[in-house]
């Protein structure tokens, strides 16, 4: 079984790279505000011994452009699409579902409640979701942070508050120097940390979230091979996306579902998620 | 996208002064308009480093290499027969059709300075480097001034330049936009993906962030 393959939020501009998202099973957009966003100051993004460090700070159009600009020629890619959407108050996530509830090309949206490189909403994860839930029928997956000293609670709390998925992990939050500047690498200081690195963080976060909760989980973390896909599937994701891989590698998606099919069928115990609808 | 990516050998790694030319096989590669860049996989890295294309002779990418980090460290101590996979071209190169060019670069801002010197017909160049040992790279561009610190590059920009295209650190870059309005810039800034996809390239324009892979790396100045 090859599960859904979908990028991570932030990790891919179906507007730059058509011929990248034409490989996925879905595509998710980067996190849209309710307000345009120019985003963080350079430099944003610098490389570790075993990951990368980002603050991009949701730089986006803000809904209004998305909806009138963006989502028409998403729409023509002819893939789901999946809208992730932030904000700074439970009110910007009712106003950011309320919108998109109309827009039909909208298969599922994915709530970030986790950005590390902007302040957070002062609600709860699962008061967040509670306004989203009121404002759209529409499939909900709650992003999570691994950052949380109990991440299956905070899975409880946003599945009774009526999350339809669970898209782990976020970013971990993590701060590097320069060793001749003695500055920190990224303008902001402190960024999100992704790669290789944050595999394991993820995988237990899936695993804790899988046997806490019967949500489907869109699984993320450092994936970069088909091992990588069979472990996420074994802590219990039905579904996976890409994230740092997708920038040194456009076409991974492809080398990933190759080395899938080589390994041939997994056991059962190998794939404990059920595939999602809105993917599948 | 135009772009490919492609496994390729190195089939040459060369000193120029501190610099390395690492000489890469082809393959089915199109090497593009000059100031366009290709992201080259560094071995043991996590991210690959975008590098402008330095010369395309038959079969051939060159690309002129400064080790400053680990990534460009790992990529100067590749050997020949080493792959590594290559992706681009990438990026808006400069505007070659212009009239009376010249060519002003700064330390490895050289780079991408033979090919559009071939491209250009052999135009007229400027090349500021920090010593003697890093001048030694002015070899790869025929016809070129040469200055070496103190001495700077603006010093020997004649009154009248006409069409100036540019590389090098920002501050050369910032004192040949205030002397030239108009002049095509080469700017650069930390890449993880060379296609848009993690915006973590931006620069200021207008007071906007607009992403150096995609809009640049060569950016024009209103004249």
């Amino acid at each position: 079984m090859i599960p859904p393959i979908l990028n991570a939020s932030g990790c891919l501009d179906a507007l730059t790279a058509p011929s990248v998202v034409e490989r996925l099973d879905a595509f998710v957009t980067k996190t849209v505000t309710p307000l345009p966003r120019e985003g963080n100051p350079p430099p944003r993004i610098a490389e570790t011994e075993s990951g990368m460090l980002n603050s991009i700070g949701l730089q986006n159009p803000g809904i209004d452009a998305f909806v009138r600009d963006n989502l028409p020629r998403l729409a023509a890619l002819g893939v789901p699409i999946w809208v992730s959407v932030g904000g700074f108050s439970a009110d910007d996530y009712a106003l950011l579902c309320t919108r998109l509830d109309e827009c039909a090309v909208v298969t599922t949206i994915e709530l970030n409640l986790s950005c590390p490189n902007v302040e957070e909403a002062p609600e709860t994860a699962a008061e967040l979701v509670t306004a989203a839930r009121d404002a759209t029928g529409k499939p909900l997956y709650a992003k999570l942070s691994p950052a949380t000293c109990d991440v299956a609670e905070s899975a409880r709390a946003v599945a009774a508050a009526g999350a339809d998925g669970l898209s782990l992990v976020n970013t971990i939050r993590g701060l590097g120097f320069d060793r001749t500047s003695r500055q920190p690498v990224l303008a902001r200081g402190a960024g999100g940390y992704s790669g290789p690195a944050l595999r394991p963080i993820a995988l237990a976060c899936v695993d804790a979230c899988a046997k806490a909760v019967e949500l489907p989980i869109l699984g993320m973390g450092g994936i970069a091979s088909g091992h990588d896909v069979k472990d996420f599937l074994r802590a219990g994701a039905s579904s996976v996306a890409l994230g740092t891989i997708l920038f040194s590698e456009p076409w991974a998606p492809d080398r990933l579902r190759s080395e899938l099919e080589a390994a041939g069928a997994p056991r059962a115990d190998e794939a404990r998620g059920q595939v999602p609808e809105s993917v599948a | 996208m135009n772009a490919r990516r492609e496994q390729v050998r190195a089939i040459g790694v060369e000193q120029i002064g501190p610099y390395t030319l690492l000489r890469l096989e082809r393959g089915e590669l199109d090497p593009g308009v000059p100031g366009q860049f290709f992201m080259l996989e560094a071995p043991g890295r996590v991210l690959p480093r975008p590098m402008s294309l330095c010369r395309a002779p038959r079969g051939e990418l060159q690309f002129l290499i400064d080790p400053i980090g680990p990534g460009t460290r790992a990529l100067c101590a590749l050997a020949v027969g080493d792959a590594i996979h290559v992706f681009g071209p990438l990026g808006n190169g400069f505007d070659v059709g212009v009239r009376r060019p010249l060519l002003v670069a700064g330390g490895i801002g050289i780079a991408p300075m033979p090919y559009l010197a071939a491209v250009l017909g052999g135009a007229p160049a400027i090349l500021g480097f920090r010593s003697d040992h890093h001048a030694a790279a002015a070899e790869l561009v025929p016809r070129a001034s040469v200055v070496v610190e103190p001495q700077l590059v603006t010093e020997l920009l004649p009154d009248d330049p006409g069409d100036v295209l540019a590389c090098g650190p920002e501050p050369m870059l910032e004192a040949v936009r205030a002397r030239i309005p108009g002049a095509q810039l080469a700017w650069e800034a930390p890449m993880a993906c060379g296609y848009g996809a993690c915006y973590g390239c931006v620069v200021e324009r207008d007071g906007r962030y607009v992403r150096l892979c995609v809009e640049g790396p060569i950016l024009r100045e209103a004249a």
